[in-house]
C-alpha cells in the first residue's frame, strides 16, 4: 500500500486530533477527582499513639536466660511482618535475630574469654543510626531518616534494589528479596504489606505499631529483656539506664551512632 | 556514516551472527532472572554485589581509558595518535554502554531505575555516577561520530566540538573518580575504605584500557586494510604509557599492603588474607589473586625490556595486564570487600551459570558496539586511503 503526501497528512493530523482530544477527556477526569480530593480535609500526622524525639533501645542480656526468651522475641517479628523462611543462608530476610558476643562485639572479644562468654547470645536488629550510612547511599530516597524521631524507613515501592544500602550499612541489618517471599511466609499477616522481589527491607522499630500506641512487637515479647524509649527525655528510662550504667554499642567507633545499646552486666553492673 | 557497517565480507557478519547468537542468550538468561529474581546469581545477604557490580567498575575504567588518547593527541598536538583516537573513542562507547547494562541487569526493580532521576539524592555517590556516566556516553556520541564525519568528508572537524573535546578530559578523571568514591567512603568495609582507591582506579583503568586498545588495534591491523599505527610509533608511545600506569598501580597496591600489614590493623588485614591466603579455610579467591600477581609482573617486565618490540611478546605484554588488571578489580576488589562480613564470618561467592550468561551477553554486546563502529571508522579510513 502507497500513502501519498497528502493522505499521510490528513491521517497523521487525524490522529493527533484524537491523541489530544483524549488526552483532554482523561485530564478533565483527573481534574475532578483532584478536586474532590481537595475537599475532603487535607492530611494531618497523626496526634494519637506513641511519639518520641529519638527512638532509641537497651537490650538487657541478663534477661535473655534461655534459648526460649530469645525464640519468643523473633518469632513476634517474624509473624507480624510477614518474614519469609527460604530455608537457606544466601536468601535469608532477618529484621531480629540473635548472634554470639564473638561475633557481634568483634572488637571486644578477647583470646582469654571462656566459650560460655563468647557464645553468649545477643539480639542484634536494625541500629537507627543517627548518621545513618545507608540512607546517604541510597540514590532513591528509599530509605531515610524520619526527622521527627530519628526511626530509619523503607519505602518499599521506590527502592530499586540496587544494594548499595547493604555495602553500606556496617551492622548487616539489611535483608534483600532476592526470591518472591510470599510462597514462603508460613501464615500471611493481612494487615502487614508483603514485599515483592528484588526490593531491600529491615527492621522499622515497628512504626506501625507505634502509630496505634503500641510498643515494638519484639519489647512487649521480651518481658523487660528490650527497653523502649526516647533517648532525648531526660525521664525515660532508655535514658536513665543509657546515662547511668555501662552500656556498648556495636562498632561505636565507626561514627553512625546506633541507636540500640546492649546492657551487658545487667542489674548487677554499677 | 552508519550504511558502512552494513556492508561487509562474510567473515564480518559470521562473526555479526555470532555475536547476535551470544546476546540472544544473554537475554534468555536475563528473562530468567527477571521473572524469578537475583536469587538466580550467586549473590547472598552478605556477598550482596557480585560479577555484575564488578563488570560495571572495570568498565568505567575501560571506558576513562580513552583519555589517554585524547590528552596527548588533543592537548599535546602529540600527532601520533591520529589515527588510534577514534579507536579509543568507539573504546569508550562500547564500554559506557556495557557499564550502563551491568548496572540495570544488577538491580531488583529494574523497572523503577529512573527514581534514581526522579528523586535525585545529592548525598548519594551513586546518582553522580548515573549523571558522570551519562554524560560520559553523550560527550564520546558527540566526539567520535563529528571528528570522523568531518574527516570522511576530508575537512577538519567544526570548531564547536574542541570545548566537548576538551571537557571530555576531566570528564573521563571523573567516572572513575566518583565510582572509586561508591566505594571508598562506606564505614565498615575496610578492602574498600581507602583514599587511595581513586587513584588506584585510574592507574589501572589506563593500564588496562590501552592494552585492550592496542590489542584491537593489532586486530584492525590484520584485518583491514587500514593501519592504525603505519611505522609512525602510536603504539610504541601507547605501551610507555601502560608500562607506566601499570607500574604506578603495582605501587599503589603495595602501599596498601604495607598499611595494612605493618599498621597490624585486623580489619585491614583480614580482606587481604583472605584475597591471598584464604580465611578460616576459605580460598576461592587466592587462585585468583596470585594469577592476577604473577600475570601483572610478567607484563610489567616484557613492558619494561625490549620486549616490548617483539611481534610475538608484545600481545602476550598485553594481554596479561589486561587480564591482570581484570582480575583484581572485576572479580576480586568488589567480592572481598564483603570478606569478612560484619559478624567476621566467611561468606564465600559463587557466580551462578545463569549469572555467567548474562556477563558473557552483555560483553557480546559491548563487542558488537565496537565491531559496528570499528567497522564504520575503518571503511572511511579505508576509503580516505584510496
Amino acid at each position: 500500500m502507497s500513502v501519498n503526501r497528502r493522505q499521510f497528512l490528513k491521517r497523521a493530523g487525524a490522529l493527533t486530533a484524537l491523541g489530544l482530544g483524549g488526552s483532554f477527556v482523561l485530564t478533565g477526569i483527573r481534574g475532578k477527582i483532584a478536586d474532590a480530593a481537595s475537599q475532603t480535609p487535607s492530611y494531618q500526622k497523626q496526634k494519637q499513639g506513641l511519639v518520641a524525639k529519638h527512638w532509641a533501645m537497651v537490650v538487657d542480656m541478663s534477661k535473655f536466660k534461655t534459648e526460649e526468651d530469645i525464640e519468643r522475641v523473633i518469632q513476634s517479628c517474624d509473624t507480624i511482618h510477614n518474614i519469609p523462611d527460604f530455608g537457606n543462608k544466601k536468601d535469608e530476610i532477618k529484621w531480629i535475630w540473635k548472634d554470639d558476643f564473638e561475633h557481634t562485639f568483634t572488637e571486644s572479644k578477647n583470646e582469654y574469654l571462656t566459650e560460655n562468654f563468647k557464645e553468649l547470645p545477643f539480639m542484634i536488629m536494625c541500629n537507627h543510626c543517627e548518621n545513618p550510612p545507608c540512607v546517604k547511599a541510597c540514590p532513591t530516597g528509599a530509605t531515610f531518616k524520619r526527622a521527627d524521631d530519628g526511626i530509619v524507613m523503607m519505602d518499599y515501592h521506590r527502592c530499586i534494589g540496587c544494594r548499595f544500602c547493604m555495602g553500606a550499612c556496617p551492622f548487616g541489618a539489611r535483608s534483600f528479596n532476592y526470591r518472591d517471599p510470599k510462597p514462603h511466609i508460613k501464615t500471611i499477616n493481612p494487615d502487614f504489606p508483603t514485599r515483592t522481589i528484588g526490593v531491600v527491607e529491615k527492621c522499622t522499630f515497628c512504626v506501625e505499631r507505634l502509630e496505634k500506641g503500641l510498643k515494638p512487637a519484639c519489647v512487649e515479647a521480651s518481658k523487660g529483656g528490650l527497653i523502649f524509649g526516647d533517648l532525648d527525655d531526660t525521664n525515660s528510662e532508655v535514658r536513665k539506664i543509657i546515662s547511668s550504667k555501662f552500656t556498648i554499642r556495636r562498632k561505636s567507633e565507626l561514627g553512625t551512632q546506633p541507636s540500640v545499646y546492649y546492657l551487658v552486666g545487667g542489674e548487677e553492673s554499677v | 556514516m552508519f550504511e558502512k557497517a552494513l556492508t561487509g565480507s562474510k567473515r564480518y557478519w559470521a562473526w555479526i551472527f555470532f555475536l547476535l547468537a551470544v546476546i540472544a542468550l544473554g537475554v534468555m538468561a536475563y528473562l530468567r532472572q527477571f521473572n524469578e529474581g537475583l536469587g538466580l546469581t550467586g549473590m547472598s545477604r552478605d556477598v550482596s554485589w557480585g560479577l555484575y557490580i564488578a563488570q560495571f567498575t572495570f568498565l568505567v575504567g575501560v571506558a576513562a581509558s580513552a583519555v589517554m588518547l585524547v590528552t596527548p593527541y588533543y592537548l599535546h598536538d602529540f600527532k601520533r595518535f591520529g589515527k588510534l583516537v577514534i579507536l579509543g573513542e568507539f573504546l569508550a562507547i562500547a564500554a559506557v554502554i556495557m557499564c550502563i547494562l551491568f548496572i540495570f541487569v544488577d538491580v531488583g526493580q529494574p523497572m523503577r531505575i529512573l527514581n534514581v532521576l526522579l528523586y535525585p539524592q545529592l548525598h548519594s555517590v551513586m546518582f553522580y555516577d548515573m549523571c558522570v556516566l551519562a554524560g560520559y556516553l553523550v560527550i564520546n556520541l558527540v566526539v567520535g561520530w563529528t571528528t570522523l564525519g568531518a574527516e570522511k568528508k576530508g575537512t577538519p572537524p567544526p570548531k564547536w566540538v574542541k570545548p566537548i573535546i576538551y571537557l571530555s578530559i576531566p570528564w573521563a578523571f571523573s567516572i572513575h573518580t566518583v565510582t572509586a568514591f561508591l566505594y571508598a567512603g562506606l564505614p565498615g568495609r575496610f578492602f574498600w575504605m581507602t583514599a587511595i582507591m581513586a587513584a588506584r582506579f585510574l592507574a589501572s583503568a589506563f593500564a588496562a584500557g590501552p592494552a585492550l586498545l592496542i590489542l584491537l588495534a593489532l586486530l584492525v591491523r590484520k584485518l583491514s586494510k587500514f593501519d592504525p599505527d603505519p611505522g609512525i610509533g602510536a603504539i610504541q608511545s601507547l605501551v610507555k604509557i601502560i608500562r607506566y600506569a601499570m607500574i604506578a598501580n603495582v605501587f599503589f597496591y603495595i602501599c596498601e599492603v604495607f598499611t595494612a600489614f605493618y599498621s597490624n590493623s585486623p580489619d585491614e588485614m583480614a580482606p587481604f588474607k583472605y584475597v591471598f591466603f584464604g580465611l578460616d579455610g576459605h580460598t576461592s579467591l587466592v587462585p585468583f589473586m596470585w594469577t592476577a600477581a604473577v600475570l601483572a609482573i610478567v607484563g610489567i617486565a616484557l613492558l619494561i625490556f625490549p620486549t616490548r618490540e617483539n611481534k610475538v611478546l608484545l600481545p602476550i605484554a598485553l594481554l596479561s595486564i589486561f587480564l591482570a588488571n581484570w582480575i583484581d578489580k572485576g572479580i576480586v576488589l568488589i567480592i572481598a570487600g564483603f570478606v569478612p562480613n560484619s559478624f567476621e564470618r566467611v561468606t564465600e561467592y559463587f557466580p551462578s551459570g545463569n549469572e555467567i550468561s548474562i556477563v558473557v551477553g552483555i560483553y557480546a554486546i559491548g563487542a558488537l558496539i565496537i565491531t559496528v563502529l570499528y567497522k564504520i571508522a575503518i571503511s572511511v579510513r579505508e576509503q580516505n586511503q584510496i
